[in-house]
């Protein structure tokens, strides 16, 4: 499903930081294209 | 979502074009999620930023969703993301995912 | 050795429904233009009893524990406290009128001119303050010609500064070409200072020590004081320091995001116990920007803008007294470059590991002060309910370890929680605002102690993609040790 993807993070601070999701895409074999974390206050 | 974040996204949609291009989201709370979500789906809900009536149609999914979990090696995924699915709701937040995706589907058949 | 103590604190407020204009994210929608935000602003802002008797203030100034939120009827801005009172047991939330007073006695340079029709009433407003003795209100003196402040702010770049509706003075600019000097930017920090220095003397007052007895201050605001060579140079701790007579004190500032105040503390607490500093201040004022950061969201759900308050605290630490709660040094936890981007091992970093340190469950922790930012200011504007999901990681490392099941994380949450109820003001509801709550808690018994856990963006000035995080533990002090004679 990801596999040769190219992917947009959106990660939030108090969630799922964009980093963490980036590390996961990269080791499901797609491409980061963009890394964003967001924070809500 | 602001302003400069939507910028870069549509600056990249409109490089790159939206073959395989995927958005996947991190925020704990479902509606947080689903506002981020929808704005790179369909365009900024207050209207306001570049992506205001801008309907991108990228897929989207949360780092929390079975589909996204099961693309994942399990040990990176474990370390990364899953202590999260103890915290926030993923079941609610997987309903209201899969519903912006029909969404897009539908807005795809009937374009 | 025995571990040094908070002494003291100190929790403000201030009404400024005219500053919600100058806040960052509405003073950019008011340049674009595109609607009549100014007016919408206007005419959803409170009155000075409304945030007076707003619930979650009363929280703040320590008249109303935050438990007592959980019972309070939603939407809290629709329950007034009956009986409120703008003074508290730990500070007070002052109306604009006197701030507008406060900031002109906070003006060493000429920066603020103020109407010759406005200047007695802010100077008589400052009068019936219970601190008038301390503050020399003869420095408003006569005030300035309207004409020459209008012209000032049609032709130099002067920003008008408002009270009830109507120009009464304005904000210069120092430098033509220096952002760093802008008046938006000094109107920021002139903010910032008159009101760490309300929380300073509100401190002094608590502490029940003279201004000069303070050896060092550490202010943990979050604004860039400096000029277009040194953008964030510093020197607010100082500034504060000089404004409440803290003569026998040196002081800098500590910049960590909204984590500042913790490391300030935990600068404090290092500096009490090599000996090095006796009596140490840390204190933060108010953040301009962040007024009406989410006004969007309450115009939306036509509610009224809740963020026209600006925030203040100061804690005072000194070596054991023998009674105040004890900062354990063994207690520290911080998110180490290396700990990465990873939820969970951000929170053991900063939850489990300094627990295990200490030989403590995570159940032993009576009260975790998490990122505190009240709720109803956040989730009308689709930021959700920070405070909760902090309180579930923890929740879910004790699940993790076996201390609570799974269906127990809610019920956690509320014994070892609390509702969020600080203003979006960064580093003012970073934890440390639970403190006054917890100290007094602790002293009369009811508590034994209570973990601070506060998180940083450091990813948002585009230097790095790392967050930050820092926590520590007070509890109770045994007491019966000889007091520090110092």
């Amino acid at each position: 499903m990801l596999k040769g993807k190219k992917v947009i993070v959106f990660g939030e601070r108090d969630g799922v930081p964009g980093p963490a999701i980036a590390v996961c895409m990269k080791a499901a074999g797609a491409e980061v294209i963009l890394t964003v974390t967001e924070c809500f206050v | 979502m602001d302003t400069e974040k939507q910028t870069i996204i549509k600056k990249l949609v409109d490089e790159m074009g939206i073959q395989d291009l995927v958005v996947v989201i991190g925020a704990a709370d479902p509606e947080v999620a689903q506002v981020t979500a929808e704005t790179v789906t369909f365009g900024d809900p207050s209207f306001a930023g570049p992506l205001a009536g801008v309907s991108l149609r990228l897929p989207v999914y949360h780092i929390l969703e079975p589909e996204v979990k099961k693309a994942v090696p399990q040990d990176v995924y474990q370390e990364q993301a899953g202590f999260m699915e103890l915290v926030a709701d993923t079941e609610e937040i997987g309903k209201r995912f899969k519903e912006i995706r029909n969404r897009i589907q539908e807005a795809e058949h009937s374009a | 050795m025995s571990d040094p103590v908070i002494k003291a604190c100190s929790h403000v407020l201030i009404h400024v429904p005219s500053l919600v204009r100058y806040g960052s994210k509405p003073s950019r929608e008011i340049d674009d233009g595109m609607s009549p935000v100014l007016s919408a602003i206007e005419t959803h802002l409170r009155s000075f009893e409304e945030a007076v008797t707003y619930p979650p203030n009363q929280v703040v100034i320590g008249n109303l524990h935050p438990d007592h939120l959980n019972d309070i009827e939603k939407p809290w801005y629709r329950s007034p406290v009956e009986g409120a009172s703008r003074y508290g047991a730990y500070g007070e939330i002052m109306p604009e009128e006197e701030f507008l007073g406060l900031m002109k006695l906070a003006d060493d340079f000429d920066l603020m001119w103020i109407g010759k029709e406005t200047a007695p009433m802010l100077r008589g407003s400052l009068q019936t303050h219970p601190f008038r003795k301390d503050l020399d209100s003869g420095k408003i003196e006569g005030g300035v010609e309207m004409a020459r402040i209008l012209e000032r702010i049609q032709n130099h770049g002067s920003l008008p500064l408002y009270h009830r509706g109507c120009v009464v003075g304005c904000m210069h600019r120092h430098h033509d070409k220096d952002d760093a000097l802008k008046a938006q930017v000094l109107m920021e920090n002139l903010v910032t200072k008159a009101s760490g220095a309300l929380a300073l003397m509100h401190l002094l007052k608590k502490a029940d020590i003279e201004a000069t007895d303070i050896d060092l201050l550490l202010n943990c605001s979050e604004e860039a004081v400096g000029d277009r060579y040194n953008r964030g140079g510093g020197g607010l701790a100082k500034a504060i320091g000089e404004m409440c007579g803290c003569v026998s004190a040196t002081g800098c500032d500590i910049k960590a995001f909204c984590v500042g105040p913790l490391y300030a503390l935990m600068h404090a607490v290092g500096l009490v116990t090599s000996g090095l500093f006796k009596k140490i201040v840390v204190v933060g004022g108010g953040s301009l920007a962040k007024l009406g950061m989410k006004f969007k969201g309450h115009l939306a759900k036509d509610m009224p803008i809740l963020e026209d308050v600006l925030g203040g605290l100061a804690f005072l630490v000194t070596g054991d007294d023998g009674e105040s709660p004890l900062v354990r040094m063994d207690s520290v936890g911080k998110h180490d470059i290396g700990s990465g981007s990873s939820q969970q091992s951000i929170m053991e970093s900063l939850v489990l590991k300094p627990l295990d340190r200490m030989g403590k469950k995570i159940t032993d922790v009576d009260k975790y002060a998490v990122e505190l930012q009240n709720p109803e200011v956040t989730a009308p504007a689709g930021s959700g309910n920070v405070p909760l999901t902090n309180y579930r990681m923890i929740g879910a490392l004790a699940v993790l370890r076996k201390e609570i099941e799974r269906e127990e994380i809610d019920r956690f949450v509320l014994e070892h929680g609390m509702p969020g109820f600080s203003p979006t003001q960064g580093h003012i509801p970073a934890a440390v605002s639970f403190l006054g709550h917890a100290i007094a808690a602790i002293k009369r018994g009811k508590m034994n102690n209570a973990m601070f856990v506060a998180r940083g963006s450091l990813f948002l000035g585009r230097m790095t993609q790392l967050s930050d995080g820092l926590s520590f533990l007070i509890e109770k002090n045994p007491g019966g040790r000889v007091p520090n004679p110092l």
